[in-house]
């Protein structure tokens, strides 16, 4: 499904999009959406775990299973740092912040 | 099977659906905590979906190496200090580049091994060539480039990353700067784009392989190191956009929507997130890459007149106490010792008698931007007592005392006053202008981009020297004898 020009438009839309989500966002924000970001490409384990899936040597099985690994990791370890992060925040302005949030 | 299919594809797209929505969620103070919690759906839906695609062998092996790399992740995120944040978000990142530099190098390697398998087709029965090569299918030219071109990009984010975390982690001492440095990055990156472009023109062998990945690896190490520990945030960053378009070309490779639209969106994001870091440093990328910090800080060894003039806690406390307004200007130092909690407690014990207290806070104080602004709200400092940059500086000529703990460079004035300075234009908290400074400060060193500072010589700054925690300490103990 994915050939040519296709995958060039879903490029260009994906990229526009990513751009105009951050245009204009507060200073205090820059460390837990850079931590939040870092979360989302973690989706390269799904990749990973394709890579591995359909590894036929050892030789090839060993480089997805490192794969994997490191995926998993970059998964798991951007949503705790970013949760942690954003955690702080609600409970750092106790009054105004929360009214807002619910 | 076919409806198997369609729920995995359906679950990309829900996937991909709460990557943006949850992106978007997270760009305001709000919204943010419910941002990742939806992107971590997101997530959970597309790993659940993968382990049921029906070709995919070797599960086992899949679901242990995923429970793996999540527990150790989980571990050491849960446990880390928030201090060290930055160099975990580094660490984090250089993974996932070294994830998707894995997959293009699977993706390669079983290239390789398919076209050797069509060319034993050939030579013995051209009969069944059709027949294996539809089995088959090695990479079409546009993925073997984009496979080829996520691979070098990962690498680069892999090894640089890595740096990074080694960097802020305190294992690696300073820049690392030799003679001739730019032209040996630049051959290693060329002579990694040469060989790139023979495995993507269909030059390939694995020792080929191999070479690229190394080269391209040694590129990340050698661009990394000489770039200074101030200047880490954007080089992190960067990086994250990197592993971000490095990931969105193995998912074209891997003909997954879900990463190119995952992928590409924080590659955009990252970049322009990396733009504004670098702005609000004043520092332009191509600086910070290529730049001249290291080349400057040695020709700016310009002599500062003056001494450094100590005060005792007790002068000190004294001082604030009767003051009518107090800045405190907290730096990463601060939060290195620890001293965040026993900082407030001291500036609620100023409150308390009167005194107008409050905190600025210096757009890249800490690590990163809004690093600051988390560790003082993990401190329970309210918000509205915290002031940027912009706020406070017209605010210093009428403050009696500003305290500065822990931070060094973003209050130096020869950012304004020394035009050959490394640090020259940065923007700083015009700490000078107060009536009197009070820096708390470990020793007589240099701060962490190995600069002097003319503050410290200043005719109204007193230097109180100690651990910024132990400092803070008597500081609240001085300020309750007071009281009696």
């Amino acid at each position: 499904m994915l050939d040519g020009f296709l995958a060039l438009y879903i490029f260009m839309l994906a990229a526009f999009t990513g751009y105009e989500i951050i245009a204009r966002v507060p200073v205090i924000l820059h460390t837990p959406l850079m931590s939040g970001s870092n979360f989302i490409h973690g989706i390269v384990l799904v990749g990973a775990m394709i890579a591995l899936g359909h590894a036929r040597t050892p030789f090839e099985m060993a480089i997805g299973f490192i794969g994997v690994l490191l995926g998993a990791g970059n998964a798991a370890g951007g949503y705790v740092v970013t949760e942690r992060m954003l955690e702080m925040f609600k409970s750092s302005k106790p009054g105004k912040g929360r009214g807002e949030a619910k | 099977m076919a409806w198997i299919q369609t729920l995995i594809d359906a679950s990309y797209f829900l996937a991909a659906l709460l990557f943006i929505l949850g992106l978007k969620r997270m760009s305001s103070p709000r919204t943010a905590r419910g941002g990742i919690v939806w992107a971590g759906f997101g997530m959970l839906l597309a790993v659940v979906a993968t382990l049921l695609l029906p070709d995919l062998a070797h599960r086992v092996l899949i679901i242990v190496a995923v429970l793996i790399g999540v527990a150790a992740a989980w571990w050491s995120g849960r446990r880390v200090a928030m201090t060290a944040m930055p160099q975990m978000v580094a660490l984090y990142n250089g993974m996932g580049g070294g994830a998707a530099a894995a997959i293009g190098a699977s993706e390669l390697v079983s290239h390789v091994q398919d076209l050797a398998a069509l060319n034993g087709v050939a030579v013995s029965d051209n009969g069944s060539l059709l027949h294996a090569a539809a089995a088959i299918a090695p990479l079409s030219p546009v993925a073997l480039v984009l496979g080829v071109l996520g691979a070098l990009i990962g690498s680069v984010s892999f090894s640089g990353s890595l740096i990074a975390f080694a960097k802020l982690q305190g294992w690696l001492d300073r820049r690392f700067v030799f003679p001739g440095q730019r032209v040996v990055n630049m051959l290693v990156l060329a002579a990694a784009v040469v060989i790139g472009v023979m495995l993507a023109t269909g030059h390939l062998t694995l020792a080929l392989i191999c070479a690229f990945f190394v080269l391209a690896l040694l590129f990340g190490l050698l661009m990394t190191l000489p770039i200074g520990g101030a200047d880490m945030p954007v080089v992190i960053s960067l990086y994250n956009a990197f592993t971000g378009l490095a990931v969105a070309f193995e998912g074209f490779v891997l003909h997954n929507e879900a990463m190119i639209i995952a992928g590409m969106v924080v590659g955009a994001a990252g970049t322009l997130l990396t733009q504004l870091m670098a702005k609000a440093m004043n520092r332009s990328l191509g600086n910070v890459l290529f730049g001249n910090f290291g080349a400057a800080a040695g020709a700016s060894a310009q002599a500062i007149g003056g001494s450094q003039k100590p005060i005792e806690a007790a002068d000190a406390a004294v001082m604030m106490a009767y003051a009518e307004r107090v800045v405190i200007v907290p730096g990463y130092g601060m939060a290195v010792a620890q001293a965040q909690h026993k900082v407030w407690e001291f500036a609620q014990l100023l409150i308390a008698r009167g005194v107008k207290v409050k905190f600025a806070i210096h757009p890249v104080a800490g690590r990163m931007p809004g690093h600051m602004n988390v560790l003082l709200a993990e401190a329970g400092v309210p918000y509205d007592l915290i002031a940027d940059m912009e706020d406070i500086n017209p605010e210093f000529p009428a403050t009696d005392v500003a305290l500065v703990i822990g931070a060094n460079d973003v209050v130096n004035p020869m950012a304004k006053t020394d035009p050959s300075s490394p640090i020259y234009g940065m923007p700083i908290l015009d700490v000078a202008e107060a009536k009197q400074a009070i820096v708390v400060k470990r020793g007589k060193g240099t701060g962490f981009a190995g600069i002097e500072n003319a503050l410290f010589y200043a005719d109204n700054a007193r230097m109180l020297y100690g651990d910024g925690q132990a400092a803070a300490g008597q500081l609240v103990s001085e300020l309750k004898s007071l009281d009696g």
